[in-house]
């Protein structure tokens, strides 16, 4: 599914769409599938699926251990494609991860294998616009949208360029720093939403854990909320895991009503 | 070529909230690297602090063993005991133009958190050095010599525990103290400017070779070697000679134990020798990687070498031809670091030590010509623990 389909879907309904961050792999692919599905269930809309890198240098703690967990467990780029490929839920996928993966395996055939499993969007956060042109003509060709980010301290010519150059939505990062989740995001989110302006629907990530912060988020005017490592550290812990996935993902999609 | 690229190689591949600060960064190196005061003012560290010029000193007595004459470039000399304060005096000083309070750097063999601690007590920042776990046991002496000089150390645990995950580190410190920090790079490394700007100030090393050598042999070098772990010491020394085509340039990585690797590791640091290209810590560079592209953990004996990846201008130059990758292994290198310290009365860093046992090797071939400068990029008092402890080892070894 694409993730403008998806967008349009929710306007009709008029809601805002939580998008659900997990790293595959950890702890197995098999389990992955099965906390896509309680996501979902839960009220996702959209499910992130991070490809795990050896040196993810914009995660905190939390998401570097879920990236050793699922590489440990035999994670791959192949195994990826396959386990996505094989989640049959009616969301749009977007692929997460860092951008060596992608240019080992060569732009061009990383975007078909992403279309070919069903992934609509990439996300990569060690590659700048500058550095996309090859991807982004990939991904154009193969119909998978290239998500940039904008950050407190992108002003100016490059807020235009990456508004300009994202498609599917725009990923705003309303606070300097690593993944992981923070106590207060209020603030700064409103601050860089005041700035934005753009038709692509915006959402904002890092540091969002509950439904308290996702409704403040959404009431400062985003049309998404992020959420990774609130889930990562339910997967972490290995206790209850589908059904406290499931419970946190509703909560959070009650804010996006 | 894009103004970031050497050929195919460089580039920022960076999250997207460092970009304006790399930007930063290139505009006031710009405005202050040909600037009266800002040169001035460096001067008088490099020659007040630092202890430049170094002595470009002939091996009297290596000469004679292997038959050629060899020159070392005496970098061990300079305050702190390697290069690596040409780079963070430089760069201190940038910062300090830039009105950044705050200096983080990591460290692999301790030598660049030292001396990023040396630059940062003497220029009053407060600072903060990432060092992987294992490096902080194998070089502990140079965590005490950082801490009393007031910077704050932080053991690095994730990954190789070695100089990679403490880049990772630093770069995640950097992203959320981006707005009053910088971020001072010990090597060529990392995304554009850094591997402009730590060889612009490194090399001070060249230019003197280049006026020292006419002085003393009335001709420029037939060959020049030097260590290679991110290649900062290496650039310094050769980018002086880089148009002076008669001139050989090597630089010798760490071959570790054998240059294999396994499934997660490489045995070794040879990244321009063996390594393939790929995108790490910010540049389109060589790297050690598994075919999925995940990096894999170096190893060598020298914690200064141990590192994945190499500077993206070393790599352009491999692939021009201009300069010659070469690796001497673990043994080796502990080898040359007893015979210069037998025959010169100089204990070389085990890194340096590397260069020394490229010559030692190859003196005899005729491949360097009969006129050698060996890079002395440091010494080797950090290493003696490292030694010992392999001494002892093999002293079991052998009673078994
Ligand atoms: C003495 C010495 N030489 C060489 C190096 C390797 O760095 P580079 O390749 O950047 O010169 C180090 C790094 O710690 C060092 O301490």
């Amino acid at each position: 599914m694409r993730i403008a389909d998806k967008f349009t879907e929710l306007k009709e309904k008029n809601e805002k769409a939580l998008i659900a961050y997990v790293c595959a792999g950890d702890p197995s692919a098999e389990a992955t599938k099965e906390i896509v599905h309680a996501l979902v269930k839960g009220g996702a809309d959209i499910v992130e699926l991070g490809l795990p890198f050896s040196d993810p240098v914009a995660d905190g703690p939390t998401i570097q251990a879920a990236s050793t967990r699922a590489l440990e467990a035999g994670m791959n780029p192949d195994v990826y494609f396959e386990m996505a490929a094989s989640i049959k839920e009616n969301v749009p996928l977007v692929c997460m991860t860092y951008y060596n993966l992608i240019y080992k395996r060569g732009n061009e055939k990383f975007a078909r294998d992403c279309a070919d499993a069903g992934i609509t969007g990439i996300i990569v956060p060690d590659l700048p616009a500058e550095e996309a042109e090859e991807l982004h003509v990939a991904c154009k060709k193969n119909s998978v949208d290239l998500i940039f980010l904008i950050t407190p301290v992108t002003t100016g010519k490059r807020m235009e360029k990456n508004l300009e150059k994202t498609s599917g939505f725009v990923y705003i990062v309303s606070r300097l720093g690593v993944t992981g989740e923070r106590v207060d995001v209020a603030e700064s989110t409103k601050n860089i939403l005041a700035r934005i302006d753009t038709e692509v629907p915006k959402a904002v990530g890092f540091g969002i854990s509950n439904g308290q912060q996702a409704l403040e988020v959404i009431k400062a005017g985003a049309d998404a909320v992020i959420v990774g490592s609130a889930f990562v550290s339910i997967i972490a812990s290995g206790e209850d895991v589908n059904r406290r996935v499931e419970k946190l993902a509703s909560e959070l999609k009650i804010s996006c009503r | 070529m894009k103004k970031s690229m050497y050929g195919k190689f460089g580039g920022q591949f960076v999250p997207e909230v460092l970009m304006p600060a790399l930007t930063e960064l290139e505009e006031a190196y710009g405005r202050y690297k040909d600037d009266p005061e800002f040169l001035k003012e460096l001067d008088y560290y490099m020659k007040e602090f630092a202890g430049r010029e170094t002595p470009l000193y002939f091996a009297r007595n290596l000469s004679k063993k292997y038959g050629i004459k060899i020159y070392l470039k005496r970098e061990d000399l300079v305050h702190g005991g390697a290069h690596k304060l040409n780079n963070t005096l430089g760069q201190a000083l940038l910062a300090k133009y830039m009105g950044k309070k705050r200096l983080i750097a990591e460290t692999g063999a301790g030598q660049h958190g030292t001396a990023t601690a040396m630059a940062a007590a003497n220029m009053g920042f407060e600072s903060e050095v990432y060092m992987g776990a294992k490096d902080v046991m194998r070089q502990h002496m140079n965590v005490y010599r950082m801490e009393l000089m007031g910077s704050k150390v932080n053991a690095v645990e994730s990954g190789s525990k070695t100089l990679k995950d403490a880049i990772n580190e630093a770069l995640r410190d950097w992203v959320t103290n981006v707005e009053h920090t910088h971020y001072l790079i010990g090597s060529v490394v990392g995304p554009h400017p850094y591997p402009m700007i730590v060889r612009d100030f490194q090399s001070v090393i060249g230019k003197e070779v280049k006026e020292q050598i006419m002085e003393k042999e009335g001709r420029y070098p037939d060959s020049i070697v030097a260590c290679a772990g991110g290649g900062s010491n290496a650039m310094g020394i050769f980018y002086p000679f880089i148009e002076d085509n008669e001139v050989k340039l090597f630089p010798v990585e760490a071959g570790g134990k054998e240059l294999k690797t396994t499934e997660k590791e490489a045995l070794h640091s040879a990244s321009l020798c063996v390594g393939e290209e790929g995108i790490l810590q910010g540049a389109h560079t060589l790297i050690l990687q598994d075919k999925y592209g995940q990096i894999l953990e170096s190893s060598s004996v020298s914690a200064g070498l141990d590192y994945s990846g190499v500077g993206p201008e070393l790599a352009y130059l491999a692939d021009i031809g201009r300069i010659k990758p070469c690796c001497v292994n673990d043994d080796e290198a502990l080898e040359a670091f007893y015979e210069l310290s037998r025959l010169e009365g100089i204990i070389p860093a085990l890194e340096s030590s590397h260069a020394v046992a490229y010559v030692m090797k190859m003196a005899k071939t005729g491949e360097l010509g009969d006129l050698v400068v060996i890079n002395l990029s440091g010494r080797g008092d950090k290493d003696l623990e490292t030694v010992f402890k392999l001494k002892k080892e093999e002293a079991k070894e052998a009673c078994q």
